[in-house]
C-alpha cells in the first residue's frame, strides 16, 4: 500500500495545490515524478524525523497540507512530542504516513516493527488515527484528509494486497463500515487484518457459521453509534488488530462499552499482539502465525465463542 | 538601562507577581533582543495579528514567555491586566505560550527544540509562495543542547532560507548551571558557521548595536542569518543576575517582588 499511498499524494499534490511531500530519505527513485513536476512543493529531507514534524507544522500553520512519509515507528516513537506539541496541540492539518504498519518490516527486527502507534497516538487530543484495509480505501481516505483540517496519522499495511472494499460505497473520517451484517457474533477489525477478518467470515459462512464484520478504519475519532447498536446485538464481539492490547482497538471497543454501560455486555474476546517485542523475523504472515492472529486463529476463535 | 527597558521588565515582574512562580532569569535576557525586533524590525499589526504578510516571530524558549507577554502588552496585541492573572485558573497567559489562546503567538512552545523547525517551514512557506514575510526565532542557549535544532539548522542553509533569522539567548546559564560545565556549547558561533549559517555576534542588551545588525539582516541572500546575543541572565535584577538560583522561581514573596521593582530603579 506504500506505493498507492505515494502515487495518490502525487496525484493529489496535481490537483491542490496546498498538498506538500515531506519524505525522510525514503528508498532511491521515490516520487520522481513529483519532484520533477512540482519540485517546489517536493521535500526530500534527511534522517530528521524530529524536524520534518516542525517543518510539516510551520507549512501547515501557512496554509499547506503536509503530507509526511516514513516508517511508522521513526515517525511515532522519536517524534512523539513534536507529534503532540507541534501538530496536536496546535491543531494543525498535518497527514503523517506511516509506512510498514504492524509487522510489515518484520525481517528488519523489532525497531521497524509498529506494534504499539495506534495505541499512543490515539491518547493525544485532536488526533486522528486511520488504519485503512486496502488500497482503495487508502486512497479514498487520503482524498477526505485534504478537508479534514487535523492531525491524522495512516497506518499503512503491506504493499500487493487486494482491494476488498468497493467503488460506491462511500467512506467518512470517523465511520466504521458494516461489511456484514451480524447475527450472534461480530468480529470488529482494523487495519490490514480486515482482510482477514472478511476471509474468515466467509470461510465459516461456507460451513453454515455467520458473523458479522465492522471494520474501523478509524480508530480516532470514532462515531460509536452503529457499535454500540451491534453491541446491544450480538452475544459476542472478537476484536482483531495489527497492534499490542494495550491501547489498540479492542481497547477501543472495551471503553466504549464501559462508558456507555451496555448491558448485557457481550463476550469479549480481544486478538491482539502480546505485550512483547516481537521475537522473530521470516515476513509479516510469519509472525502474524505466530502470534495467532490468522484466517485460521480467527475461526478457531469464532468456533471456541460458540461452544460456551 | 534607560527607561523602556525598565519598563517592559516591570511588566515582566508583574506577570511573575501575578503568576506566584516564574522564570525570571529567562524572561530578563530576552527584554532587549524582542525590544529591538518589535521597535525596529518586525512588521506586523496587532489590531490583525494573523494578517497574512507580517513577519513572524516564534519564541521557540517559550519559558521566556513573560518578556514576550511584556512586548504583546507593549504593543497592543492583549491588554495590560492579562498580566495580572498570569497562571491563575482560566488565565490566558500561562507559563509558555500558546498559539490559540494569544494573539501575537505564532506557535506553541515550552518544550525545548521545536520552534526553529517550525520557523523553517514557514519560511520555507514563504519562499514556496513567493511572499516577503520574514521569520525569526529566538533560542535558549541551554535549548541548542536539543539534536533537534541542528536537524533544522542543516534544512535552512540547504534550502538557503535568507528570509530566516535566528536570535540565541546567549546568557550562559541553563537551569543547572552554566552552560560550559552542563554541556559547552563552544565554539558557538564555529558551529553556526559550519552549518552553513551567516553569523553575528552582538550585546544583547544594546539596543543600537541590536538595531544595527537587524538592518543588516539578510547579511548574504543566499544564508540564513544567526545572532548570537551575549545576554545576563537577569538582567537588571542585580541579585539574579548570572544565577541559576534565579532561572525559575517557584514561590516569590512579597519582599522578593519589591526588591525585583526597587533593583531596577537602582
Amino acid at each position: 500500500m506504500r506505493k498507492t499511498s505515494s502515487q495518490h499524494i502525487y496525484e493529489l499534490a496535481k490537483l491542490d495545490d496546498r498538498v506538500v511531500f515531506i519524505g525522510s530519505d525514503l528508498g532511491a527513485g521515490a516520487m520522481t515524478d513529483y519532484k520533477k513536476e512540482m519540485p517546489n512543493r517536493f521535500f526530500m529531507d534527511g534522517i530528521s524525523e524530529q524536524h520534518i514534524i516542525g517543518f510539516a507544522a510551520g507549512l501547515a500553520s501557512e496554509g499547506f497540507i503536509p503530507f509526511v512519509n516514513t516508517i511508522c515507528t521513526f515517525l511515532t516513537r522519536r517524534c512523539y512530542e513534536q507529534i503532540v506539541v507541534n501538530l496536536c496541540l496546535d491543531n494543525l492539518p498535518v497527514i503523517l504516513m506511516g509506512n510498514g504498519g504492524g509487522l510489515v518490516y518484520a525481517p528488519l527486527g523489532p525497531t521497524h516493527m509498529a506494534i504499539e502507534d495506534t495505541s499512543i497516538l490515539r491518547a493525544i487530543p485532536n488526533m486522528t488515527v486511520i488504519a485503512p484495509c486496502d488500497p482503495l480505501e487508502t486512497k479514498k481516505l487520503m482524498t477526505k484528509a485534504l478537508e479534514w483540517g487535523k492531525p491524522i496519522y495512516f497506518k499503512i499495511g503491506p504493499s500487493g494486497i487486494p482491494t476488498i472494499t468497493s467503488e460506491t460505497i462511500p467512506v467518512s473520517i470517523s465511520q466504521p463500515v458494516i461489511m456484514k451484517e451480524p447475527d450472534e457474533i461480530l468480529i470488529v477489525s482494523t487495519g490490514y487484518l480486515t482482510q482477514s477478518a472478511l476471509k474468515a467470515a466467509q470461510t465459516l459462512e461456507k460451513i453454515g457459521i455467520h458473523v458479522g464484520l465492522l471494520h474501523v478504519h478509524t480508530l480516532k475519532p470514532f462515531n460509536k453509534k452503529i457499535l454500540l447498536e451491534l453491541a446491544r446485538k450480538v452475544k459476542a464481539i472478537l476484536t482483531l488488530e495489527e497492534n499490542v492490547g494495550a491501547g489498540g482497538l479492542g481497547s477501543l471497543v472495551l471503553e466504549i462499552l464501559s462508558d456507555e454501560n451496555i448491558y448485557p455486555l457481550p463476550r469479549i474476546k480481544r486478538m491482539s499482539l502480546p505485550d512483547q517485542f516481537p521475537d522473530g523475523y521470516g515476513d509479516q504472515e510469519y509472525l502474524l502465525q505466530k502470534y495467532n492472529l490468522t484466517v485460521e486463529s480467527v475461526i478457531q476463535e469464532v468456533k471456541k465463542i460458540l461452544t460456551y | 538601562m534607560d527607561m523602556r527597558s525598565r519598563t517592559l521588565r516591570k511588566l515582566v515582574i508583574a506577570g511573575l507577581e501575578s503568576g506566584g512562580k516564574g522564570h525570571v532569569g529567562s524572561s530578563m535576557s530576552l527584554i532587549e533582543i524582542l525590544r529591538a525586533l518589535y521597535d525596529d524590525f518586525l512588521t506586523y499589526d496587532p489590531q490583525n495579528p494573523s494578517w497574512p504578510e507580517r513577519d513572524r516571530l516564534i519564541l521557540s524558549k517559550g519559558h521566556g514567555c513573560l518578556a514576550l507577554f511584556a512586548l504583546l502588552v507593549d504593543k497592543g496585541f492583549i491588554n495590560r491586566s492579562a498580566l495580572d492573572t498570569v497562571c491563575q485558573k482560566e488565565a490566558m497567559l500561562g507559563g509558555h505560550p500558546e498559539k490559540f489562546k494569544i494573539p501575537g503567538i505564532e506557535a506553541s512552545t515550552g518544550a525545548l527544540g521545536h520552534g526553529l523547525s517550525i520557523g523553517v517551514g514557514m519560511a520555507q512557506a514563504a519562499k514556496i509562495k513567493e511572499k516577503n514575510y520574514r521569520v525569526v526565532v529566538i533560542t535558549g542557549d541551554g535549548e541548542l543542547n536539543e539534536g533537534s535544532i541542528w536537524e533544522a539548522a542543516m534544512h535552512a542553509a540547504k534550502h538557503r532560507l535568507s528570509n530566516l533569522s535566528v536570535f540565541v539567548d546567549y546568557n550562559k546559564i541553563q537551569c543547572f548551571g552554566p552552560t560550559y560545565e552542563v554541556l559547552d556549547l563552544e565554539p558557538l558561533a564555529d558551529k553556526w558557521k559550519s552549518f552553513g549559517f551567516e553569523v553575528i555576534e552582538v550585546d544583547g542588551h544594546d539596543v543600537e548595536a541590536l538595531r544595527d545588525v537587524m538592518g543588516n539582516i539578510p547579511v548574504n541572500i543566499n544564508k540564513p542569518t544567526v545572532v548570537i546575543c551575549h545576554t545576563v541572565k537577569g538582567k537588571g535584577i542585580s541579585f539574579a543576575e548570572n544565577t541559576a538560583e534565579w532561572h525559575h522561581r517557584h514561590h516569590f514573596e512579597k519582599e522578593d517582588i519589591a526588591r525585583m521593582y526597587a533593583s531596577l530603579d537602582e
